[in-house]
């Protein structure tokens, strides 16, 4: 096995208007698999991803929010949110339907800095 | 005329644009242009301004999937589907801003 190295996925857009962050989802699903160090971002619109309560019955789609509490059985633990992202849409950490560690943009962008791989929804 | 926004006002100017430029009439969002309509959004003020305009509709399917049920703005008025094609009857034309 090659070196372990410091995976970043950002997600930046809403979960139901378009199809990015089903496909960040998958993604990172199978990034795990390769026992990489994994972060998930959520900044902007992909706060939103996090929200509680998301019924999508009467949209016919596929309610995946309840995958982001399956993520931790995956080993994927390290979930960051952007404090000015949440503050922008009236949103709390009670909001958000998994424990994520808030952050402001300053940290966010050190955070970044660290990475080997960072790639974008 | 009923105006048709689709995009979230934070990320995406289209619902700015017609508040700035539509004539009174009915606004209805959808899809990811219902977090206009949230309380807290940043938008929520330029909501309420234009609530003295416009009549502004929310779909509520969209509203639910997105987990802010019961977070919606004082008098935005929830449609579901069926309320939606009334809207596009008693309209004489409608505008989707995409």
């Amino acid at each position: 096995m090659s070196e372990i190295k410091k995976f970043m996925f950002v997600n930046r857009k809403a979960p139901h208007g378009t199809i990015y962050a089903l496909e960040s989802l998958e993604v990172v699903l199978i990034t795990a698999a390769f026992d990489q160090d994994v972060s998930l971002v959520f900044l902007d619109d992909g706060v939103y991803q996090l929200k509680k309560g998301q019924q999508t019955k009467g949209i016919e789609t596929k309610n995946f929010s309840p995958a982001y509490r399956a993520l931790e059985g995956y080993d994927i633990e390290k979930l960051y949110v952007e404090k000015e992202s949440l503050e922008a849409r009236g949103l709390s950490e009670d909001d958000l339907l998994v424990d994520v560690t808030v952050l402001g943009r300053s940290e966010m962008g050190e955070l970044m800095d660290q990475q080997d791989v960072v790639l974008s929804f | 005329m009923l105006h048709i926004i689709n995009k979230s006002p934070l990320t995406n100017g289209s619902l700015d644009s017609c508040l700035r430029v539509a004539q009174p009439g009915d606004v209805l969002l959808i899809e990811d242009a219902v977090y206009a309509a949230t309380t807290g959004n940043a938008f929520e003020g330029k909501i309420r301004e234009a609530m003295g305009r416009f009549k502004i509709y929310v779909l509520q399917p969209d509203i639910d999937a997105r987990g802010f049920n019961g977070r919606v703005i004082e008098g935005v008025i929830p449609v579901d589907y069926s309320g939606f094609v009334e809207l596009t009857t008693t309209n004489k034309n409608c505008q989707s801003w995409l």
